[in-house]
């Protein structure tokens, strides 16, 4: 198989190689980090509004997911990046692609917490809102201290699964030219033609998931004090 | 002194009336059991005496304050202030698993009463020294037995110092060796002349700690006096019928 066209690796090729791709790392972090900072706590918004006794809002947050659930992501990216000028006539700054791809990643990853947390939330046992309420606990006492650890515990593994996935969908902010990780290392395999760069940033999903699961893994065992 | 007394109740789930008119008292330092069949409405019963459900008629005074009146309920104010004069022990014991034992059993006093940190935790080792449990004050509840368990909600309940205390079907969920244990607590309790309304399937247990028997089918009180009456020589035939399937 032929890794370079020209069929030779030599040790500088691939440290430049890799030089190179990592120069996008930095974005991609960014649009990881990024997202959960927001969508983590947006989600848990989203999700009080599924649940509201209040039928318009829980009808209007169920069609928000069901949206956003519904479509893809990278078509997503580009409604919130081209949205405001061509259906609202705004003018964007070149800054906003950035906006753009935390708004786009936000509101859809927030979508998905969303319904983590409610199965979270509604496993657990109604008898623990029985006792909050026989001894007196107001409602944010009853969450705070009774339904948020349980629900934390429940739903841990589902969002380990989640946040394994947006590492490897930051690259689909590549959709609105927004130059991350991946983006780069297709570049830079055009420009050399060789398939190494794509092998670099295959390793660096790989090595960063490896990380995110063995720590969410430390916290699943954290909770565990408990039964 | 009446701390209970509950006037032409009533209550449905849809179109289901699962009480129908009915009327009990419950004197201080008084032991209630409910008897009844599956499906006569004493733990629905049990469960509006709680608040955990809302009637649909009918009145309810503790200590002398009614809660509610012909079907209408006070303040919230007022009812937090009702709701304190009772604690309710669960079937399932409803503990917080994250919680060791002692925290299960301090957390609302102090958090919630806003009682003194250091009298809450000194009768709380207290009830536990009590209930048996006092090396288990770490323990969370997955590591104890549902004996021990249920000895827990009950320290929990205690600890919120209420003046009546209900309990549903406390020993339901347990083997029968451990419902003895129970048992033991429930009878030294009634011999503290503590308050209770015990909804319970263990006859020969309401026979020997109660003052007070009533026995509930579809719905209504059908009878009602000393367990002697009651449960020894019984009057009505739903009464005779129930207790003469529990001896075969």
């Amino acid at each position: 198989m032929m890794i370079f066209a020209d069929d030779t690796l030599t040790f500088e090729k691939l440290a430049d190689i890799v030089q190179q791709v990592m120069t996008g790392v930095g974005a991609s972090l960014g649009i990881f980090f990024l997202t959960l900072l927001f969508s983590l706590p947006l989600g848990m918004l989203i999700a009080f509004g599924r649940m509201s006794r209040f039928k318009p809002l829980s009808l209007i947050v169920k069609l928000y997911i069901s949206i956003v659930r519904g479509t893809p992501l990278m078509l997503q990216l580009l409604v919130v990046f081209f949205g405001p000028y061509y259906l609202f006539r705004i003018p964007t700054t070149p800054d906003y692609r950035f906006y753009a791809v935390i708004i786009g990643f936000s509101l859809n990853y927030a979508a998905y917490f969303a319904e983590i947390y409610r199965a979270g939330i509604q496993a657990v046992p109604k008898g623990q809102h029985e006792a909050c309420e026989i001894l007196g606990y107001s409602r944010a006492q009853k969450f705070f201290k009774v339904v948020f650890p349980q629900m934390m515990k429940n739903i841990l593994p589902a969002i380990t699964n989640e946040v394994i996935t947006l590492v490897k969908d930051t690259s689909l902010a590549f959709a609105i030219a927004y130059t991350e990780m991946f983006t780069v290392a297709k570049q830079v395999a055009a420009a050399k033609s060789t398939i190494m760069p794509l092998f670099v940033a295959g390793l660096f999903y790989y090595v960063f998931n490896f990380v995110v699961a063995f720590i969410m893994e430390r916290i699943e065992k954290k909770m565990n004090y408990f039964r | 002194m009446k701390l209970l007394e509950i006037k032409n109740l009533r209550k449905s789930f849809d179109d289901l009336e699962v009480l129908k008119d009915i009327s009990l008292d419950v004197s201080e330092g008084q032991a209630v059991s409910i008897l009844g069949p599956s499906g006569s409405g004493k733990s629905t019963l049990l469960r509006c005496m709680s608040m955990l459900e809302t009637v649909d008629g009918g009145s309810m005074a503790y200590c002398g304050k009614p809660a509610v009146t012909d079907g209408k309920y006070v303040s919230k104010a007022e009812l937090k202030e009702i709701k304190s004069y009772f604690s309710l022990v669960f079937q399932s014991f409803n503990l917080f698993p994250h919680y060791t034992v002692m925290k299960n059993i301090c957390d609302a006093p102090i958090h919630v009463m806003k009682r003194d940190k250091k009298e809450v935790t000194e009768n709380a080792l207290a009830l536990l020294e009590k209930m048996g449990l006092s090396d288990k004050a770490d323990y969370y509840p997955y590591q104890l037995s549902g004996g021990q368990q249920q000895r827990v909600a009950i320290a929990r309940a205690l600890n919120m110092k209420p003046k009546m205390l209900f309990f549903d079907e406390p020993t339901s969920a347990l083997d029968p060796e451990l419902t003895a244990e129970i048992l033991k607590v429930l009878k030294e309790l009634a011999e503290e002349k503590m308050t209770m309304v015990i909804v319970t399937h263990e006859i020969a247990f309401a026979r020997s700690i109660s003052d007070h028997v009533i026995f509930m089918d579809g719905g209504v009180i059908v009878e009602q006096g000393k367990p002697a009456d009651v449960i020894d020589n019984p009057s009505n035939e739903r009464t005779q019928a129930f207790l003469k399937k529990l001896e075969q």
